[in-house]
């Protein structure tokens, strides 16, 4: 970070090769190399939903036999799961955004970040192995439930395994997030000047580290059993499927955060990027993340409440379910908020932002259906919490991750995305997501469970009408992709910051040098989105 | 007149929570929609630095909180009477195995439908044979895991005659989605008069009542087409290759391997079936009835 006149080479150009990519210790690399590994895992099970949408239009057989369809659904839910979503914003953006945004050159353990992708890779190997031999990939769903887990002759195990393998790529990710923020936020920023996309991967990472490991022992478990026929959690040789129940959710529930505090960053940077003025309730948004995080870890019960769970135990763990709402609410207000009296330019990462706060309010409402004991006992395992969870992670946690795309795309690249197309993209997933997963909450009211190869024909109607919502939101997505594509190779030149954004990414050339600033970024006065044009509310009293 | 006794204390739940969300929802995106516009850059060219209002900050904390405690405790308050069974509910066994549901009448009665008396509450003990399961009635609002020794129970009173589904909610393999029965209600007099009725197997071969009892046609068709297991068409006298020990061999299916197979499902698969998904029957069915099983196979040509 010498103050040099010189122009440095970008990032793309320091080094050529292969093996300059894939040994890289840069974070911008490493995020990239991020991207397109799930990004090429998202197209894969996006298409295996499509295929169980088709499967689903008519009742009866339409493309496939029920062991295929258990086999197929069970991948789409572990690739979207581990090999997508909870990777997905901290090990994209947050790789390739998080030292830009502290005004750094990299993260504080750059070959701790290359072996996490490593073994990202490997653990996906292990996962897309267990496909090709034998009885072929796992037919349990991607939440393993025991005693089904450990009697099925798929391969469980390598499955399994893959997950296990895929935590530590997470849980050496989140200590090295931890300690960059800790260690290496430019001179001057305190924990109160760090953006909020920071904020919310600290409070993400420290579930990494801490929540990760349990379900690292839980599969072990799996494994053992299968192999050796220890009874831990099969009922016909002495063990207990409840106990796999809860140690499961101890760590399931928590990475539900996991996937969306990075996505209420992305939001958090987005809204006053695109508003040019500063956030609304700053420290409000901030200690909810972390208010989120930590009433998350003792809420895991909330998916058991039909199990035969005691009547205090389901007492406790659905008030506190209801708790986590409050943290969230507060959120989706200061969102709002930082709308009003901002000079709000309308582009595609800020579609994605708001369209966020839609499907999530959506999410969290249908959320508090099933935090409620009574409402859950009907409502739990049908279609209707196949619709919630879609909610938040695809409508929340998906469309943050596009927005975050679209917001950084001429950061990354040095090249604007085309605009015209982008909003047609938008416009076809925000419908196609809605025309495709609000069909699901009233067919779970109406009482059709999840997990399921055919139905009754009452359930006809509704399932059309999502199946067709599948293909609309199939051509928003290859209109996006084959956009950003395009644009990636041949479009217009970027400015270094397009948004006239104030977070100190945009202070370095785009794309950014090797070792991202050419000369030390400036802080922005007053707070990390204190806009200097806008007018000083203070000043007006 | 609700279906069940928990319809209302649910529904009310349901609709108390989406009720409120739905204020929230459209409000929330109403003023969302409204700024956007309203404070456009054509709008508005130059924004307002506003970094907070405490004020503001402490009215969106207290009425979430409140309104949550009052979905929690309607939520409880709905849920808490499934807990506890009446003491003098009728109790019946309700069975779950892959992949069909059957009931166990207190005076011995065997069905693969429930019938109940309206009006009268009932107690389902809730038995798994293999993997976990959940019995749910849609229309009562009912629903609880089914697993194996964990002595799970639901309890409900009928109040609407008529027939209703019973599905499977937690997913248990290849044909979860078939896993399917009815639930049907019932006066007094006629469930008495049911329960007396006992169907008349007599022209039926013992050996297929034992197959239907046991939910072997469930995975084995009797026309020769493939399900989980092979088929019961023909199969008697004919060669197959089976592993045992990981090592193929050929052998010809007899009585012996037939009984064996029942005892010890998983020595000796046939080629290109699954192992591990077959229970044991030899607790469940005695020496005479295997071999009424094998009789009855000799008869499917």
């Amino acid at each position: 970070m010498t103050a040099t006149a010189l122009p440095q080479p970008n990032f793309f150009q320091a080094k050529k090769g292969i093996a300059s990519w894939i040994f890289t210790l840069d974070h911008k690399r490493i995020g990239l190399l991020y991207l397109f590994s799930i990004g090429t895992f998202f197209i894969v099970a996006a298409g295996l939903g499509v295929l169980m949408r088709l499967e689903l239009l008519n009742p009866g057989r339409d493309l496939m036999d029920p062991q295929t369809y258990n086999q197929v659904f069970t991948l789409h839910g572990v690739i979207m799961i581990f090999l997508f979503i909870i990777p997905s914003i901290p090990a994209v953006f947050g790789n390739f955004a998080l030292p830009l945004l502290l005004g750094t050159d990299d993260v504080a353990f750059p070959k701790l970040n290359l072996l996490s992708w490593w073994l990202y890779i490997i653990g996906a190997f292990f996962a897309l192995g267990s496909l090709v031999y034998g009885e072929g990939g796992a037919d349990t769903g991607w939440t393993f439930y025991a005693p089904y887990s450990v009697k099925t002759g798929t391969n469980v195990t390598p499955t399994v395994l893959a997950a296990f393998i895929l935590g530590f790529s997470s849980i050496l990710t989140g200590l090295n997030f931890i300690v960059t923020i800790h260690r290496l936020r430019t001179p001057g920023m305190g924990f109160n000047q760090m953006p909020l996309f920071v904020w919310s991967l600290y409070a993400t990472a420290w579930i990494q580290l801490l929540a990760t490991p349990i379900i690292g022992i839980t599969l072990l478990m799996i494994v053992a059993e299968r192999v050796f026929g220890i009874g831990l959690f099969d009922p016909s040789i002495g063990g207990d499927p409840i106990l796999y129940q809860h140690l499961f959710w101890i760590y399931s529930h928590p990475a539900v955060y996991i996937m969306a505090l990075p996505a209420m960053g992305i939001v958090s940077e987005i809204i006053p990027t695109f508003a040019q003025r500063t956030i609304f309730g700053y420290k409000a948004i901030a200690y909810s993340s972390m208010a989120i995080a930590f009433v998350g870890y003792f809420v895991w019960g909330h998916h058991m409440f039909t199990s035969g769970m005691s009547g205090p135990a389901g007492f406790i763990f659905s008030i506190l379910t209801f708790f986590v709402a409050i943290p969230t609410a507060i959120k989706v207000f200061n969102w709002v908020a930082t709308l009003y009296k901002g000079s709000i330019n309308i582009q595609v990462p800020l579609l994605f932002a708001l369209a966020f706060i839609f499907n999530f309010m959506i999410g969290g409402f249908t959320g508090l259906v099933l935090g409620s004991l009574a409402a859950d006992v009907h409502v739990h395992d049908t279609y209707f919490v196949v619709g919630h969870f879609h909610y938040v992670m695809f409508g929340g946690a998906v469309f943050a991750f596009f927005g975050a795309l679209h917001y950084w795309f001429p950061k990354i690249w040095g090249k604007m995305y085309h605009k015209a197309t982008a909003n047609v993209a938008f416009v076809l997933l925000f419908v196609g997501f809605n025309v495709t997963y609000f069909p699901m909450l009233i067919l779970g009211l109406q009482g059709m469970p999840r997990r399921y190869y055919d139905y009754l024909p009452e359930f006809h109607g509704l399932n059309m009408v999502s199946t067709f919502g599948s293909w609309i939101m199939a051509s928003g997505l290859i209109i996006m992709i084959v956009n950003l594509f395009i644009s990636w190779k041949n479009g217009a030149k970027a400015p270094d910051n397009p948004w006239n954004g104030i977070t100190l990414e945009w202070q370095t050339s785009s794309p950014p040098p090797l070792h991202n600033f050419d000369k030390m970024p400036e802080l922005p006065e007053g707070g990390p989105y204190n806009y200097p044009d806008a007018i000083s509310h203070q000043e007006k009293n | 007149m609700n279906a069940s006794n928990f319809v209302e204390g649910v529904d009310f739940s349901l609709y108390m929570i989406m009720g409120i969300s739905l204020v929230f929802l459209i409000g929330i995106t109403v003023v969302m929609v409204y700024f956007l516009f309203r404070y456009s850059k054509k709008n508005n060219p130059v924004a307002t630095n506003i970094s907070h209002n405490n004020t503001l900050e402490v009215v969106w904390t207290v009425i979430p909180t409140l309104l949550v405690i009052m979905m929690f405790w309607y939520g409880w308050t709905g849920y808490k009477p499934m807990l506890t069974a009446p003491e003098d509910a009728i109790e019946i066994n309700a069975i779950g195995q892959m992949w069909k549901w059957s009931f166990e009448y207190p005076d011995g009665k065997i069905t693969d439908s429930l019938v109940v008396p309206i009006d009268e509450p009932v107690k389902l003990n809730l038995i798994s044979k293999d993997v976990n399961h959940s019995l749910y009635i849609p229309a009562f609002r009912i629903k609880q895991d089914v697993v194996r020794d964990a002595g799970n129970m639901m309890w409900f009173t009928a109040q609407k005659k008529g027939t209703y589904d019973i599905l499977c909610a937690e997913y248990c393999g290849q044909l979860h989605a078939y896993m399917l029965t009815t639930i049907t209600v019932m006066d007094r007099s006629d469930f008495d008069k049911w329960l007396l009725t006992e169907p008349d197997l007599s022209n039926q071969h013992p050996g297929l009542t034992i197959l239907q009892r046991n939910a072997c046609l469930s995975c084995h068709t009797r026309d020769g087409s493939r399900l989980v297991g092979p088929s019961f068409k023909g199969v008697m006298g004919t060669s197959e290759t089976v592993v045992i020990n990981g090592e193929e061999t050929e052998i010809t299916v007899d009585r012996a391997y037939i009984i064996e197979s029942m005892k010890n499902p998983n020595a000796a698969i046939v080629k290109g079936y699954q192992q591990g998904l077959m229970i044991s029957y030899e607790q469940i069915i005695s020496a005479e009835g295997m071999n009424q099983v094998v009789d009855y196979l000799e008869t499917i040509k």
